[in-house]
């Protein structure tokens, strides 16, 4: 029966089926990676309009009214109310529609046939639906920019009774509603993405591939999908009720007595930290959902450009499952100042600091891959350091806010800001890039650009900085989040100049991101070729041709014999030994030929 | 060898070369499993749907029991036509699981019957429900009216939503056999059965959750 599945199947010739309704989960994949960059490039603007706003918050813009005119009044001053759905859309799209997408759909999809050696996803189909699903939703969410009151302006964690009734906020109105109905829809692709993921990982990798010879890559992949299977539906459970708080007059969320421009609300009983709850069950797995990817980019990158084996592989494995468990355990310390009772704080503070514990295995692993290396500082490297140094920098404010008493001194200020742009966004964002340079060989067949990569990671990683560190001092000295105008008080008037500077980093790093825009589409008509194993790396991915054809091998299938790891191996001719080397086939030092 | 070239990975699993472990002995050396659990690909898939669905019903069982303690709770009188439809549904679990059997003996026509039979419980099922929310209009019990209600709406939609989804499936299937498409070796039918099955146990455990605990 082996002919069966060793002939290649035609690729579909028609450009519809190849490109556009295509199962091929390469070009899935790059689908999705291809309009998550596009809905950064929406998040990221919105970005800069919240900092023109926070860094000159009396001055009038009279060119953004000419623009936007719905957002700025005629004197080019911001219309308050609408403030807070600029940071609501940032925050959902960034989180669910960017880093998630980009790094688990985006590569997990590119990556994950390619690495276990199979020729596609299990279910090519229900592959192709999960993308056409994401992309409807990603016109609901675009959409409801457009709608009476304009889109949702309830923070991305939608918090009732401000998300369920609308009355309360011009962005409660039907933008909120086109938030849920786009969230579903995002849910739903994500499911249908992680049921491939799970059963692709289990079941199709090639002969040898054991689970101990996953790349780290891998591991991170099917870790996030089970995490997503177990923890989103508790967010669709509270969004449905959201929905039939708003729209069929149930109280599942609102309390009594809820009283908007004089009006008392009907609704009876409802509890507002139910959904709180039901969000942070799925919130803290989410911020793994977003970062454990970047971890196994950074792992497999590390290890290539150190030209060393991964330090404990298996620490880095359980480390990966621990977390991802941890994770679980944790959602309460987003809801210290929620009057819980002080022994559950205790509990979910003490579960959130030994979260540390394995982080800190990961972290001094990659430091212990480094040491006495012999690094080569490509672009893809920088990246994945950049990940290391950003997981290391937000983490130690995570130990911070993982404690209830200091917690409920900052909770809502700009140090939490500072937190998770360090170690969640800045990670995860850090991750696309890192997979971008080093895997853009096997996507598009070509080389991206050194010298224009470097200048990227150098001017990125320093505003990165610029823009998110300093927030920290603003919390410290009590700045909320989400506020409006922190020149209305005079206790942050003194702020401004450091708000000033942030700004002017935030722009800086923006505009570095068109370097990389540039770097990108020049790169895919006229990068230097490449061949199919342009790093000199272990995986399989690397063991067909660059761009991979469709069915990904063009002989049989790929027989695994090692780990992915095996560089600088001692008596070895070659200072990598790819998966698929048989052992009598590994040339050593004196053997001839 | 079945003529056709079924899609990648849509094999019959344990029972396919590809995926390993009928060679005799390991070519690859110690710690070299490979392949597959000895599991088809599509159960996989399928168990690891049911067991999302299951974190969706915790979810909205655990907004159930914090709302229910937080007092202001009156229970809403069980509409009797639940036992009925309970009972309906228990037996579209065995005259599934009976189709799922005749496939062994490559009986097309029974497996077409009894999946018919099937899809018609399914059907009054779902009436039923419906009738049940007529009942609990009719004492003024809306939507809205009271706490246990919501969550009665609320849960008995999302579960008959399900319901609705295993019979667009089942209708698939009866169709495919009816086209005769099927060997007894083909998987959906299994699939079918396991998803039936799961959403008979699903009511019941909503049954017990609003109404009995």
């Amino acid at each position: 029966m082996h002919h069966v599945h060793e002939e290649n199947h035609e690729a579909p010739q028609s450009f519809l089926r190849r490109y556009i309704f295509s199962t091929d989960h390469k070009v899935i994949g790059i689908q999705y990676y291809l309009t998550a960059l596009f809905m950064m490039l929406v998040a990221g603007l919105l970005a800069i309009l919240i900092r023109i706003q926070l860094a000159w918050p009396q001055t009038p813009q009279p060119w953004l009214h000419k623009i936007l005119p719905g957002l700025y009044d005629p004197n080019g001053i911001m219309r308050p109310e609408y403030y807070p759905m600029l940071f609501t859309m940032h925050g959902t799209l960034m989180v669910f529609f960017v880093l998630s997408t980009a790094p688990v759909s985006g590569f997990g999809n590119f990556l994950i046939p390619l690495q276990i050696g199979a020729r596609d996803m299990a279910f090519p189909f229900l592959n192709m639906m999960s993308y056409w699903t994401f992309f409807v939703g990603c016109l609901v969410m675009l959409a409801s920019f457009f709608v009476a009151g304009g889109a949702a302006a309830s923070g991305w964690t939608a918090y009732p009774p401000l998300s369920a009734l609308p009355e309360s906020i011009p962005g409660s109105q039907w933008g909120q509603t086109l938030w849920i109905i786009g969230m579903v829809f995002f849910i739903a692709s994500f499911t249908m993405g992680g049921l491939n993921f799970v059963t692709t990982v289990l079941n199709l990798r090639t002969r040898g591939m054991s689970m101990f010879r996953l790349p780290l890559t891998i591991w991170a992949m099917f870790c996030v999908s089970i995490l997503g299977l177990l923890s989103f539906p508790a967010l669709t459970a509270g969004v449905i009720m959201l929905l039939f708080d708003r729209h069929f007059g149930t109280s599942f969320f609102v309390p009594s007595g809820v009283v908007i421009a004089d009006k008392l609300m009907p609704h009876q009983g409802g509890s507002p930290l139910l959904w709180q709850h039901l969000f942070w069950f799925l919130g803290h797995p989410e911020v793994y959902i977003l970062m454990l990817p970047a971890m196994g980019f950074a792992s497999d990158i590390i290890s290539v450009f150190a030209r060393k084996p991964i330090f404990s592989y298996r620490a880095m494995v359980f480390a990966i499952l621990v977390i991802s468990v941890l994770s679980f355990l944790v959602w309460g310390h987003h809801m210290f100042v929620s009057g819980m009772s002080p022994y559950l704080g205790m509990a979910f503070a003490v579960f959130t600091l030994l979260i540390a514990v394995p982080s800190a295995i990961k972290v001094f692993n990659w430091l212990a891959t480094l040491w006495r290396a012999k690094i080569h500082f490509t672009t893809p490297m920088l990246f994945a350091l950049g990940i290391v140094s950003l997981f290391i920098s937000g983490g130690l404010s995570g130990i911070w806010l993982g404690q209830a008493p200091i917690d409920i001194q900052v909770h809502d200020t700009y140090f939490v800001v500072a937190h998770f742009h360090l170690i969640m966004a800045g990670a995860a964002l850090f991750g696309v890039f890192a997979a971008t340079y080093y895997w853009f060989p096997k996507m598009f067949g070509r080389m991206m650009n050194e010298t224009l990569g470097k200048l990227h990671f150098w001017l990125t990683f320093v505003t990165y900085y610029l823009t998110f560190f300093p927030m920290h001092f603003l919390g410290l000295r009590g700045m909320m989040r989400r506020i409006y105008d922190p020149t209305q008080y005079d206790l942050f008037k003194p702020l401004q100049p450091i708000n000033e500077l942030i700004s002017h980093s935030a722009f800086l790093l923006g505009a570095a991101q068109l370097i990389f825009v540039f770097n990108f589409v020049w790169s895919i008509f006229r990068g230097k070729k490449a061949g199919p194993n342009p790093w000199r790396a272990n995986t399989l991915e690397w063991t067909t041709e660059s761009p991979a054809p469709h069915g990904n091998w063009r002989g049989p299938l790929p027989v695994v014999y090692r780990g992915p790891y095996e560089y600088s191996v001692p008596g070895v001719a070659e200072d990598y030994i790819p998966q698929n080397v048989a052992p009598a086939e590994v040339k050593t030092v004196g053997a001839r030929g | 060898m079945f003529g056709k070239i079924r899609p990648q990975g849509s094999g019959p699993g344990i029972a396919d070369s590809w995926h390993g472990g009928d060679d005799g002995e390991n070519p690859l050396g110690p710690g070299a499993e490979g392949g597959a659990l000895p599991v088809h690909t599509k159960q996989i898939g399928l168990w690891a749907l049911l067991v999302t669905i299951s974190m969706l019903f915790a979810g909205f069982t655990s907004a159930y029991l914090a709302r229910r303690a937080a007092g202001e709770w009156t229970p809403i009188p069980l509409p009797r036509v639940l036992w009925l439809n309970t009972l309906i549904l228990l037996a579209s679990s065995a005259t599934m699981e009976v189709a799922r059997r005749t496939l062994r003996s490559w009986n097309l026509r029974a497996l077409k019957r009894w999946l018919g039979i099937t899809m018609v419980l399914g059907l009054a099922f779902l009436r039923g429900q419906f009738v049940a929310w007529k009942s609990l209009e009719q004492q003024g019990i809306f939507l809205p009216t009271n706490p246990h209600g919501s969550f009665f709406y609320l849960l008995t939609a999302v579960h008959g939503l399900h319901v609705l989804g295993g019979l667009i499936a089942l209708g698939v299937v009866w169709f495919r056999a009816w086209r005769e498409r099927y060997t007894p070796y083909h998987p959906a039918i299994g699939l079918c059965a396991t998803y039936w099955h799961f959403m008979d146990l699903l009511w019941v455990y909503l049954f017990v959750l609003l109404f009995i605990l």
